[in-house]
């Protein structure tokens, strides 16, 4: 593009920089305000005095956790079902796109799993039916309510089945020529050439089962079953129940304020730190794959 | 090799969908499925009477529909104000910034919103500062509304900005310069070339986000909420765990949530064709 000189174009230039930083920093400030409360003692929290530095600095909060054993607990239910989940879901994944990105002339059935797939995301029993059905297979309380449910990624099967019609087809012709089965060809061809797209979905369901409060919430009846997300929720819930037993709004505000905000900012804080070591990682890959993914031609 | 996930496919997806036959009985757990009295539309009939549907309906859709509008706006001018960044470390830093919120969940970010918005929250001593009144964002029910939207455009408009800032650097560079040299400025050029050239993305993706008029954000409600804004907060989901969940009325939140993934799949469909008719694109 030619670079225009004039003052006005500059000028125009330094807006632009403005707002996009600015933006930028709209999206930082709030989470590095909440990195310098869990740094700072409950009295600078409580006379809101804390802004992005931390107002006498202490470590206090993190020693607190490390002796909340239920954090803990917790903590390992959410990695434990973090991992399972991306086992199972990138297995089922790549083993349900694989034979969907053959034509339907190679695969026979073809359209109907495929449509099978599609209608369970256009429709679905609803929360209620899909619990009972969880409740019933007796899951409840178990690590696996949180993770077989989840189990088929619909949108990632269609995301990696995309990638999967891409790939050129000598590439698969050589290794059948080479005397391999589908599986073979599979674990040696398809998977190998599609790690970006793959870092993507895992992305995905790392992503979206660590962060996932819900299902901890309906189908964990024991706090000590809780996964991380829904403990730290669980911490907040308590001043619904104060409401209905009838205090008012301005004492609510009050009891807000009193209560552990320090300690809650690091708890979220360490909540968060799996996160931000994965996603620099992962980042170059799913930017890639959202682009290829999103659209279908 | 489809067998395993068809299993999970079937138990976990299909078989719930026998559950639909709750909407239509009064459910009594002890006697279950097969034991419980059918009375026909009854739920249904139940529903549509409620005081509160028409406003849970209208929450829902106002608080969705205006999540996708400004989440769109705020995309478009942010991914093309962004492609002006020409310093390589500064715009990936603040790619990497404007991404981060889309993966931390509402648990954690409400913590950060009520942090912002309460009574002593950061924006309140801002207005404060500015000698104006402080505002109950989080208890107003005139209020909640634009903080449910506001706060999700803050946290996904730069996660929605991947898409069209491919579209963006996908334009011929030439077009841009012949643009200059015939004396076009950085607003004619934006209006006359980025613009339109981002328009079949920007149609296709507003025709796909159509489906979603029906999910303003579970997570997000049910963790900024109190009821004292029940009358401007409740979207359907919310409304259905209260009711069906935790009320326990089990064939009723069935009836409306049966109601929700009716509308939802019309929606998709027709979505999906509009999709395939004006762009030639579509979803599958």
């Amino acid at each position: 593009m030619v670079e225009s000189k004039n003052i006005s174009a500059r000028i125009g230039r330094i807006v632009i920089h403005t707002i996009v930083i600015s933006l930028g920093l709209i999206c930082l400030l709030p989470l590095w305000n909440i990195v310098a409360t869990s740094f700072s003692s409950s009295e600078a929290v409580t006379a809101n005095a804390v802004g992005l530095i931390p107002v006498n600095f202490t470590t206090e909060t993190y020693k607190m956790i490390m002796e909340d054993m239920q954090f803990w607990r917790s903590f390992g239910i959410s990695v434990q079902r973090v991992i399972l989940s991306l086992l199972i879901n990138i297995v089922l994944i790549v083993l349900m796109a694989y034979p969907l990105s053959k034509s339907k002339r190679v695969f026979k059935g073809r359209n109907i799993y495929m449509n099978l797939l599609i209608f369970s995301m256009l429709f679905s029993g609803g929360m209620i039916p899909t619990y009972l059905v969880v409740k019933n297979l007796n899951l409840l309380n178990t690590i696996w309510s949180l993770v077989l449910p989840g189990a088929v990624q619909v949108f990632s099967i269609i995301l990696i089945m995309n990638f999967f019609i891409g790939v050129p087809k000598s590439l698969e012709e050589a290794a059948i020529m080479d005397g391999a089965n589908p599986l073979q060809i599979l674990v040696k061809v398809f998977i190998p050439i599609s790690l970006p797209a793959l870092a993507t979905v895992a992305l995905f369901s790392i992503v979206g089962n660590w962060n996932d409060f819900f299902s901890g919430l309906i189908y964990m009846t024991k706090v000590s079953n809780y996964p991380l997300m829904t403990y730290i929720q669980s911490l907040s819930i308590n001043i619904e129940e104060m409401l209905k037993s009838g205090a008012n709004a301005n004492s609510l505000e009050n009891m807000m304020q009193v209560s552990n905000k320090n300690l809650n900012a690091a708890k979220i804080v360490v909540s968060i730190i799996p996160l931000l070591v994965i996603y620099p990682l992962l980042q170059k890959y799913f930017i890639h794959g959202i682009v290829v993914g999103s659209v279908k031609e | 090799m489809m067998l395993p996930g068809m299993i999970f496919l079937l138990i976990f997806s299909y078989i719930p969908m026998f559950g639909i036959i709750m909407a239509f009985q009064d459910y009594i757990p002890a006697k279950g499925m097969l034991g419980s009295e059918f009375v026909g539309l009854e739920h249904f009939i139940y529903m549509f009477q409620l005081p509160d549907i028409g406003q849970v309906f209208r929450n829902t859709m106002v608080i969705a529909f205006g999540k996708i509008l400004l989440g769109t706006f705020g995309a478009i001018i942010f991914s093309i104000l962004l492609n002006e960044i020409r310093l390589k470390i500064l715009k990936k830093s603040i790619q990497t910034v404007v991404y981060l919120p889309h993966f931390l969940s509402w648990v954690v970010l409400a913590a950060v919103v009520v942090n912002m918005f309460s009574l002593d929250g950061t924006v309140n001593q801002i207005l404060n500062f500015f000698g104006l009144e402080k505002l109950n964002f989080l208890g107003s029910n005139s209020l909640f509304q634009p903080l449910l939207i506001g706060t999700d455009v803050w946290k996904e408009f730069g996660f929605n900005s991947i898409v069209y800032l491919a579209a963006i650097t996908a334009v011929d560079p030439g077009l841009h310069e012949a643009a200059s040299i015939d004396g076009a400025n950085w607003w004619k050029r934006v209006w006359h070339i980025t613009l339109p050239s981002m328009l079949p993305i920007i149609l296709l993706l507003a025709i796909l986000s159509l489906p979603n008029i029906l999910n303003a954000g579970f997570d997000q409600v049910y963790n900024l909420y109190t009821p004292m804004v029940y009358e401007t907060g409740d979207i359907l989901d919310t409304y259905v765990y209260r009711i069906g969940l935790l009320g326990r009325e089990y064939s009723f939140g069935t009836a409306i949530g049966i109601f929700k993934s009716i509308i939802g799949m019309i929606l998709i469909i027709s979505a999906n064709e509009m999709a395939k008719k004006f762009t030639d694109r579509k979803l599958f």
